[in-house]
């Protein structure tokens, strides 16, 4: 702080007056108020929310008024099954998708990275459904994945089974499909994150290692994977952010159901919001903030402690 | 030694091209059989379409499907369109404008304030927004259901990610340069807007063709704070669409290829930004 102002103290010109804090003497060329337009947007429609969404969360809310009830919403969340299911399954989803995309991210940029003809092309190609809406590719995977006529199943019978399993209307099933999508949808940018880190790897660590007689597993193993850690960092946070609050597709490809089976916090939250619920739904919004953040909060915390002792 | 190399590299040789054809054809059953399946679906007739079959259509009814999916519903698609790409284009100028001077003056200019300012970034990345307390705001602000009550919401939501990516970018910039034109006589106003804004061009383009992707593709928000027949985006056109063409294939699958083609033409276009983009702001994330 002393370095900037005392510098630009130093030069001080004959500077217009403009809006800049009017209790200092000496103007920085680099005014506080820069932070106003984007400061009043965040706060009103970020922060403000947030913090009303604790109270909220603590009443029967109608949008006009609102009632105290203390901790019933929380009561009513943990009690019913329906409810509570979200909660689980919207662990299930977050764990099983950043899960499979670090380890199908790594090994398909590793190949991605090696020798091979059409390199560029492959890549653009994986990436490409990172840009495109969920909600597209939810209809399209909804009629992909049908249990009778959809494409998938059809293959699965052409060779010779009698019948595929129903993807999104078996129970059992639908929340894992959308997860595939969504690991589908998502692997491209760990694809990316990962060639990035691994182009970044000095060439001469692996032609060391090649002298050492190490074979490309191992080069792999020892030199590529412990490397990798800060790009992993990076995909398990993002797709777990990511998946944690994941709606779109879920939403487009089976309404949470069948029955409750696929309902996640994020959908809960939409549904009782629907319902005119609105206290229990911004409880719901509650339990995923305090879900995320104590998922993402130490994770990040560990992980990068991680990087900066190596 | 000569014949040992030379066998090497015809291995090497060889396995560039098995392994490639074996990228080739797993990358085309698994990625690029959907999106022509969408291809092919889209052209069909609303009969053949109705067999969901991977084929290419018989008849081919591309155009007829195109018109009649424009005109559903009073020309919906249409109004859609239009109202997507005014919140994308009001939602990307405004987050660019107000996150440079945030990630500008955060980087140049050390105050207590620093932390708390960064801690919010973070937070902002991380915290799901609370969607009916978001609502109670903008209704009692007059913002709900209102256009740039949905623009507001975009540019606070994303704004996060483009203060960082603006941050790390003015980190590049020499302060010798700000000295100089403070030396010339120049505000804090010109300082900024006529020296260091244009120098942020590379990343300006970059956090413009991100964000565009996101604020375009986004379901949630237009859902939760832009209800209403008249209020269309194209995501949740389609997703009312999913529900009524149920037995009309062909003209859900035209839509889906129509809100496709321009991500298609902006990947084609800005593949190098997109992918910087992705890239760096998710390494500093």
């Amino acid at each position: 702080m002393t370095d900037t102002l005392t510098r630009s103290g130093s030069d001080a010109k004959p500077e217009t007056p403009t809006q800049a804090n009017p209790k200092k003497k000496k103007r920085s060329p680099y005014p506080i108020w820069f932070y106003a337009p984007a400061g009043i947007i965040y706060t009103t429609l970020f922060v403000v929310p947030t913090f009303a969404s604790f109270y909220f969360a603590l009443t029967r809310w109608t949008i006009f008024e609102s009632e105290f009830i203390g901790l019933e919403n929380f009561q009513t969340f943990f009690s019913e099954p329906f409810l509570f299911e979200s909660l689980i399954n919207t662990m299930i989803f977050a764990v099983l998708t950043s899960g499979a995309k670090v380890v199908l991210g790594l090994l398909i940029a590793v190949f991605l990275t090696s020798q091979i003809i059409a390199r560029g092309w492959l890549r653009s190609v994986v990436f490409f459904p990172v840009l495109i809406s969920a909600v597209g590719i939810g209809a399209t995977f909804a009629v992909l994945l049908d249990p009778w006529e959809g494409l998938v199943n059809q293959v699965i019978m052409a060779f010779g089974a009698e019948q595929g399993p129903g993807w999104l209307t078996d129970p059992n099933l639908a929340l894992i499909s959308v997860a595939m999508v969504d690991i589908w949808r998502g692997v491209g940018l760990a694809v990316l994150i990962y060639i990035a880190g691994i182009v970044a790897i000095p060439q001469e660590y692996f032609e060391a290692a090649k002298v050492d007689g190490a074979n490309a597993f191992k080069r792999f193993w020892h030199v590529t994977l412990p490397l990798m850690r800060p790009a992993t960092t990076t995909v398990i946070i993002l797709s777990l952010i990511g998946g944690l609050r994941s709606f779109d597709l879920i939403w487009t490809m089976t309404g949470g159901g069948p029955g409750f089976s696929s309902d996640v916090l994020a959908s809960v939250v939409y549904k009782q919001y629907q319902a005119g619920f609105y206290g229990l739904s911004t409880a719901g919004n509650v339990v995923l903030f305090v879900v995320v953040a104590i998922i993402v909060v130490p994770l990040f915390w560990w992980l990068n402690r991680r990087e900066v002792e190596q | 030694m000569s014949a040992s190399t030379d066998t090497k590299s015809r291995l090497n040789r060889t396995y560039s091209w098995v392994a490639g054809l074996i990228g080739i054809v797993v990358t085309a059953i698994i990625f690029i059989v959907p999106f022509i399946f969408i291809f092919f679906t889209a052209s069909k007739t609303q009969v053949e379409a109705a067999r969901l079959e991977f084929s290419p259509p018989t008849e081919w009814a591309f155009v007829e499907n195109f018109v009649e999916v424009i005109q559903a519903r009073d020309y919906i698609l249409v109004t859609a369109f239009i109202n997507s790409t005014i919140v994308t284009v009001g939602a990307v100028s405004l987050m660019v404008i107000v996150s440079a001077m945030v990630g500008y003056v955060l980087q140049r200019r050390y105050t207590r304030w620093n932390g708390f300012i960064n801690f919010l970034v973070l937070a902002g990345l991380i915290v799901p927004p609370a969607v009916v307390p978001t609502i109670w705001v903008m209704q009692g602000l007059g913002l709900f259901k209102t256009m740039h009550g949905l623009i507001l919401v975009m540019v606070a939501f994303g704004m996060a990610f483009c203060v960082l990516m603006f941050r790390a970018f003015v980190a590049t910039i020499p302060r010798e340069l700000d000295e100089a034109a403070i030396m010339d006589g120049a505000g804090p106003i010109r300082l900024f807007f006529q020296v260091v804004f244009p120098l942020l061009r590379s990343v300006i383009v970059t956090v413009i063709v991100v964000q565009s992707v996101f604020v375009f593709n986004d379901f949630q928000a237009p859902l939760y704070f832009f209800p209403g027949a008249e209020n269309a985006t194209v995501q949740v056109t389609l997703y009312n669409f999913q529900g009524q063409y149920a037995t009309a294939w062909n003209l859900l699958f035209m839509d889906i290829l129509l809100i496709t083609i321009p991500m298609l033409v902006m990947y084609i276009f800005f593949n190098r930004q997109i992918v910087a983009g992705m890239t760096s702001g998710a390494v500093k994330g």
